[in-house]
């Protein structure tokens, strides 16, 4: 007798975010993303559909990154000071569909560029590129909230994902996206409380909950995954039955993390046994990658053009329905 | 858990003279307010006084449905008038109620066949359970009648019936037992019901018994309720036992979060 496998129905779906606004949406994109939509865990589609595929977004800073280790930073050798000739070297020549910028020089200890120089960079890179943009702040909460907003009102229009907000520090960067009509992110440290905590706080703010992407914080592969996996899916769950405040897309910070593990890092001059950090540091971007994309990331920030390359097939695979 | 609000009934002065009349905006700003505040499914009974029932009940259900597209639970010991309503209903309805007598059982149960209505079976017959084995042994007559006539048990729900505590002190344990054993009647397992308020009738702390109680049926797993939802702290007591039972995932503003569903 053939055995006849459970099948689960749930009654809610994920929200649907879309970044990016063309010509006719008031924006000057040439093109947006869509993200969301499921009514079934990942890949699951004997049990749901997942109308659309997760985006890989591909990082970069708006000055050359000082924690970037020589493998990582190789692929981009000849733009990493200009971030506009970065942006442009990722859509054209690594077909990049979105790109997420990192305003990392804006940090007090880290070149304290101003917001109007930061809102000048983020103008560039609109200009120069036709994919939708992701903007994110240097992790100074000070700092972000005077460069954000400057930087959400140079891209009006646009439909940006802006990120992130915190449980402490929400309102600044909210208003600016309730303003300007962009996209936020809201982040929490691997705790699905204060995940869905800080989602009600964006939207008590009159945020339309529909143009949220939640960061869940995710570890490396070896610097706990395995958390992040389960408190991904548990939030998944809870937004199938019907949680309205669990029920955003996921974006993944895949590369920040995947890159700050000495096992990506490392040189092989000082682990010989590990082999060349040129095929290793990929190969651990594109494995934390795959482990995000099991519990349900949307949206993936990822830097390696050859870690990219790996998911993008991946992704292409795991949508193949039947 | 499953809220359906009481407010809508003749019994309540307010609607009595709305029905009496015909003021449509006081009933629709009940209908609207028992939404707002968490009802998943609102009552409807035109209660004793009115002079038409029938009559009464498609007004009811016109007004309402003018207003909110929620579920009704159409509230009437007379088969006609419960049946007048049906035709009306938009969305699902829920037929309140039939008892385990089999007269009733024979009208109600293909009646909600029928119309594709959910059901609430009180667990009596002609007098009122003494214990929790009356209790199993009406539920399970009302079971079966649905079982036989192909009703699917998750429309079900099984109304172990309370009584005030000022004067039957001893059941209010007896349904508590009930509506974990009626769990056990059939997979899937029938729902539970219970109308709150009577636990408490004639007594000086009404809000405190009821929410009291219902905090307790919650975690015998009761699946719905006939409540005032207008009752925040009764309400705030029911949100917090489901995040207390795990059906909801904690955030520093639960109760918010819950509202917002």
């Amino acid at each position: 007798m053939a055995v006849e496998l459970v099948k689960e129905k749930w009654s809610n779906a994920i929200n649907r975010l879309t970044i990016g606004a063309t010509k006719e949406e008031g924006g000057t994109r040439t093109s947006k993303i869509t993200v969301g939509g499921q009514t079934t865990l990942p890949y699951l589609f004997d049990e749901g559909d997942m109308p659309n595929a997760p985006v890989i977004a591909m990082e970069i800073e708006d000055k050359e990154p000082a924690d970037w280790p020589q493998a990582l930073k190789e692929p981009f050798k000849d733009v990493l000071s200009n971030p506009v000739e970065w942006a442009k070297k990722c859509v054209n020549e690594y077909k990049a569909e979105i790109l997420c910028l990192r305003l990392r020089g804006t940090h007090p200890d880290f070149g304290d560029a101003s917001a109007d120089q930061a809102a000048a960079t983020v103008k560039s890179i609109l200009e120069a590129v036709g994919v939708p943009l992701i903007v994110l702040g240097c992790e100074h909460d000070e700092k972000d909230n005077l460069v954000l907003p400057k930087c959400a009102e140079a891209a009006k229009g646009e439909n940006c994902l802006f990120g992130d907000a915190t449980e402490d520090n929400y309102k600044t960067l909210t208003a600016a996206c309730l303003a300007d009509g962009h996209n936020i992110i809201g982040e929490s440290p691997i705790d699905i409380n204060i995940a869905k905590q800080v989602n009600i706080l964006i939207s008590d703010m009159g945020f339309d909950i529909t143009k949220i992407a939640m960061n869940p914080t995710i570890g490396a592969l070896g610097y706990g995954m395995e958390y992040a996996y389960s408190i991904m899916e548990r939030a998944r769950l809870a937004a199938f039955v019907g949680d309205k405040m669990l029920s955003m897309p996921f974006v993944c910070f895949v590369g920040s993390e995947a890159w700050r593990a000495k096992e990506a890092k490392g040189l092989q001059s000082e682990h010989p046994e590990w082999g060349s950090e040129k095929e290793r540091g990929p190969l651990w971007e594109a494995a934390t990658a795959m482990s995000v994309l099991l519990s349900g990331a949307d949206l993936l920030i990822m830097r390696h053009p050859k870690a990219v390359a790996i998911i993008r097939k991946t992704i292409a695979r795991l949508m193949k329905k039947g | 858990m499953l809220v359906i609000g009481e407010r809508i009934n003749g019994m309540f002065k307010d609607v009595a003279k709305a029905i009496a009349d015909k003021d449509k905006a006081a009933i629709q700003g009940l209908a609207g307010k028992q939404v707002a505040c968490g009802a998943g499914v609102l009552d409807v009974n035109v209660g004793p006084a009115a002079a038409d029932a029938k009559d009464a009940m498609k007004w009811l259900i016109r007004t309402i449905q003018e207003v909110t597209d929620v579920p009704l639970a159409l509230d009437s010991t007379k088969a006609d008038v419960i049946e007048e309503g049906l035709k009306l209903v938009k969305a699902r309805a829920i037929i309140n109620s039939t008892t385990a007598v089999k007269e009733k059982l024979d009208v109600f149960v293909p009646m909600a066949r029928q119309y594709g209505a959910g059901l609430i079976g009180l667990t009596m017959e002609k007098g009122i359970p003494r214990d929790k084995n009356e209790r199993s042994e009406y539920a399970a007559k009302i079971v079966s009648a649905c079982m036989e006539a192909g009703i699917n048990l998750e429309e079900l729900y099984l109304d172990p019936i309370i009584l005030p505590v000022n004067v039957a002190q001893a059941q209010a344990q007896e349904v508590l037992e009930s509506i974990r054993e009626f769990r056990l009647l059939s997979d899937p397992p029938p729902k539970t019901v219970v109308g709150l308020s009577n636990v408490s009738q004639g007594t000086d702390k009404r809000g405190l018994i009821n929410r009291t109680f219902l905090v307790m049926a919650a975690a015998q797993g009761l699946d719905a309720a006939i409540v005032d939802p207008m009752d925040k702290e009764l309400m705030d007591a029911v949100i917090t036992a489901e995040l207390l039972l795990n059906k909801h995932i904690y955030c520093a503003s639960f109760l918010d979060a819950y509202r917002k569903k």
